[in-house]
């Protein structure tokens, strides 16, 4: 490929963009095609628990399963913004509830990949191999295959931040350009780091002093950083400017880290939901006229536990959930299946049991989006014939 | 990788590059590397002479204006920097690229005297890589005839008062040189040398200068800058002129009170912060009886049962910073490119040490809360870089078996591969040495 990062750094000067890189764990890479239809997806590294996002307070197993982590009924001081009765959006996501209300957000519940590991690294692979095995490229690069080409052909593919995610490499080109600098871990990192240098006479005593010096206690260790909370929506407004150009890319591979919530969940989650949500109005808002056509699909490599463990959290589970946004999405409802928390009723008596494929979501979005048929929708997504697309996910 | 292995490469390497292949005997890969000359010295890079022109004409250039006036020591160090660091990421043979370092800052020539910029690469290249397994009585030689270290500690200005120039320009000694020769480089005050001695060999030493007019530039013994006559020095006598330098640099190099200060050294740069004394005599004895054979010591260094017990000792920033980046095994295109600018961002501006004795060497030193934190920081950046690899192999091709349960334990309940990646490579086991 050419030269990508000149490319970039002219576009980044125009757009201001160079100083949303003081980044933590979000990143973004870009990939181009001759429509003018627009798709973005957001992977959630570290899996969200979809059931403290999209809560389903109207089962009447969840308060004994969650009863610690619960937040107050829609209407109430504090509570869930309503989504129709059953499910209530966590208050930390007030920009993507109004969109819902506009009917242009569609949560989705009880969705999985076709991979059963509770493996972080293992699972987000599969989630961007789009599979359950590894291949050798990542599904929005096939889709990005199978759209005619740009003129400008192989130069007009780009990624900013620091390595390609597996989503978007394959054949397609795309490029990559690494920031100056690389941000700060989050707390969650740094209380890791902890207990790693802990029992450590020489790096041990240095690593707590040094996080108490820089202003950091056990409370702070246990809610998002403020550095970081800048970042994710700054790199969703430029990813929308760059989209929303006559000339700039089509596809889009957002990822934004911080869901691991093993412990103190119900501190840490809000301020890395309400990242996500700044992130959504920051991108819909630079994408101006160009809402209507785009697709913005909100995804997570599994969901956690139903039940809290002992610290707080939720540890790995099954069933997660997922959004779509848009400005011609079919929204203003909550698309799931639910499969019920009675006991019998989860998957290994431990998760919530997953009743939609990730891929039929995947699927129905590409095919509504870019008029891919059944054999395309194959390509994207190999050995998948009993996951058929979703349809009408988008108004017509 | 086995234990020992895992040790010849950390403890006296530079750390494992990628999956580079492994030593079948730890222990005969590490002597082999004292083998023949350095491989350094075949890069082609800049001599002393080449630093000392360049730095002449930077000097005579009439313009004086930043960004338009001649750089040529600056384009002449940044290529030898480039040079040397392509090589310390990917040389297969890091225990004599350790022994060089140490030797260097032993004998510490520091940038932060900014004339001596342009003879350092020429300093590694002829005083100190040449020796490194050789004798320590030329090494010696060799760093006190340097015009890097004859500029760092101001001996071109040391004048007899007797001498010539001495007598007409009422000029007298510098001692800078003659101290910390005999401080740093070789017996230290325990050999119980008095301030009358340390005048004395400033006075043997006066007239050892440099020349940097003529072509090819160097060394110069000035007579006339010389103080005449014998001198006495730690009650020995020495002769008139140049030779009489050279003899009391043989008797300070074969000193006992020398042998035992770089044994101490090498025993606390490889094996621990407080030397143990046994370690200590051995080596000091195995230079005694070698009269100074620094490759013997070294291969007595691998023999030591000390060298092989378990890891206590803190990288030194430049030392981690390599070791991280030879880990992750970068392709060339997504190697940060400006490896001491990463290093003086850790607290170790390489080629700078703040005084004559170099970097300190142990733990305490290094192990600041905020020092740490940067560590943390940056492997965090740098993982950024290779988030795609898989920690649990780069922790077994890198680590072997000094992982601990903890840092497994976090690694594999991290959010990312990224955040794993970065634990280990923070970890206190990749701190260590």
């Amino acid at each position: 490929m050419s030269h990508p990062s000149m490319r970039l750094s002219r576009r980044s000067a125009l757009l201001g963009l160079t100083t949303a890189f003081t980044l933590g764990r979000a990143s973004l890479a870009l990939a181009n095609a001759a429509t003018e239809q627009r798709f973005v997806v957001v992977i959630l590294r570290g899996a969200l628990d979809g059931m403290a996002a999209v809560v389903p307070y109207g089962d009447s197993a969840l308060t004994e399963l969650r009863g610690s982590l619960l937040l107050p009924e829609p209407g109430r001081d504090g509570g869930l913004l309503d989504l129709g009765g059953f499910y209530g959006l966590h208050p930390a996501m007030p920009a993507m509830h109004q969109m819902y209300t506009q009917g242009q957000m569609l949560p989705v519940h009880a969705v999985a990949g076709p991979y059963r590991v509770r493996s972080h690294f293992e699972a987000q692979d599969y989630l961007e191999y789009g599979s359950n095995h590894a291949l050798t490229s990542g599904w929005l690069n096939r889709a990005a295959t199978l759209l005619p080409a740009t003129r400008g052909g192989t130069e007009t593919a780009l990624a900013v931040g620091t390595s390609i995610p597996l989503l978007l490499r394959g054949q397609a080109p795309v490029g990559s350009w690494l920031p100056k600098t690389n941000g700060r871990p989050e707390p969650e990192l740094y209380s890791r780091m902890l207990a790693i240098h802990q029992k450590d006479p020489i790096t041990g005593p240095a690593v707590a002093n040094g996080l108490k010096e820089r202003g950091f206690t056990e409370a702070t260790l246990s809610t998002p950083e403020a550095g970081n909370r800048y970042a994710f929506p700054a790199l969703c407004a430029s990813a929308g400017k760059l989209l929303a150009a006559a000339d700039g890319p089509r596809l889009a591979a957002l990822e934004i880290g911080g869901w691991d919530t093993h412990a103190a969940q119900k501190n840490r989650i809000g301020g890395t939901l309400k990242q996500l949500d700044d992130g959504m109005a920051s991108l819909k808002a630079g994408l101006g006229d160009a809402w209507p056509k785009t697709v913005v699909m909100i995804m997570t490599e599994f969901g956690r536990t139903v039940r809290v463990n002992g610290t707080g959290g939720t540890d790995h589970g099954t069933g997660a959930a997922a959004f779509v946004l848009g400005g011609k999405i079919a929204g203003g409802k909550v698309l799931a299946n639910w499969p019920g928390l009675a006991t019998h009723n989860l998957f290994e008596n431990r998760d919530l049991q997953p009743t939609l494929d990730l891929r039929s979501l995947a699927k129905g979005l590409l095919a509504s989006q870019f008029n891919l048929d059944a054999r395309a929708q194959s390509t994207v997504f190999p050995d998948s014939a009993h996951a058929s697309a979703v349809p009408g996910l988008l108004r017509v | 990788m086995d234990m020992n292995t895992a040790h010849a490469l950390i403890r006296f390497g530079l750390g494992r590059r990628g999956s580079e292949d492994l030593p079948a005997d730890p222990k005969a890969w590490l002597a082999r590397q004292l083998d023949g000359p350095d491989p350094y010295l075949s890069l082609p890079g800049p001599s002393t002479a080449d630093g000392l022109t360049a730095l002449q004409e930077d000097r005579r250039d009439p313009n004086k204006e930043p960004g338009k006036r001649r750089e040529r020591v600056r384009e002449l160090f940044q290529g030898e920097v480039a040079t040397l660091a392509n090589h310390v990421l990917t040389t297969p043979d890091g225990f004599r690229e350790r022994l060089v370092w140490f030797w260097y800052n032993h004998f510490t020539v520091s940038l932060r005297r900014g004339e001596c910029t342009g003879a350092l690469p020429g300093y590694f290249r002829e005083a100190i890589r040449p020796h490194v397994t050789g004798r320590f009585q030329d090494m010696l030689l060799a760093v006190m005839t340097h015009p890097a270290m004859i500029m760092y500690l101001d001996n071109q200005q040391s004048f007899g008062p007797d001498s010539l120039v001495g007598q007409r320009q009422k000029k007298g000694i510098n001692e800078n040189l003659a101290r910390e020769c005999l401080e740093l480089h070789t017996v230290t005050p325990a050999a119980g040398y008095t301030q009358a001695d340390v005048t004395s060999f400033a006075k043997i030493l006066s007239g050892w200068s440099i020349e940097i007019n003529k072509i090819p530039a160097g060394f110069m013994f000035r007579r006339f800058a010389h103080e005449p006559g014998p001198k006495t020095m730690m009650g020995q006598v020495f002769t008139e002129g140049e030779e009489g330098g050279r003899m009391a640099l043989s008797f300070l190099a074969e000193h006992p009170a020398t042998y035992h200060n770089l044994a101490t050294k090498l025993v606390r740069h490889f094996v621990a912060d407080v030397p143990p004394p046994a370690a200590v005599a051995h080596i000091a004895s195995v230079l005694h009886t070698t009269k100074g054979d620094l490759k013997a010591a070294s291969l007595a260094l691998i023999a030591l049962p000390e060298a092989w017990q378990p890891l206590t000792k803190l990288r030194q920033p430049q030392d981690y910073v390599i070791s991280v980046l030879r880990a992750l095994d970068l392709p060339a295109d997504k190697r940060p490119p400006n490896l001491p600018g990463i290093i003086s961002g850790l607290g170790q501006q390489p080629f700078a040490a703040p005084l004559p004795n170099g970097w300190p060497d142990t733990a305490a030193d290094w192990d600041g809360p905020e020092a740490i934190l940067r560590r943390i920081d940056w492997a965090y950046g740098m993982t950024g870089r290779a988030a795609n690899m898989d920690p649990d192999a780069l922790a077994g091709a890198t680590l072997g078996p000094l992982l601990g349960e903890t840092t497994k334990h976090e690694m594999h309940r991290a959010g990312s591969r990224r955040d794993a990646l970065a634990l280990l490579v923070a970890s206190p086991e990749f701190n260590r040495r």
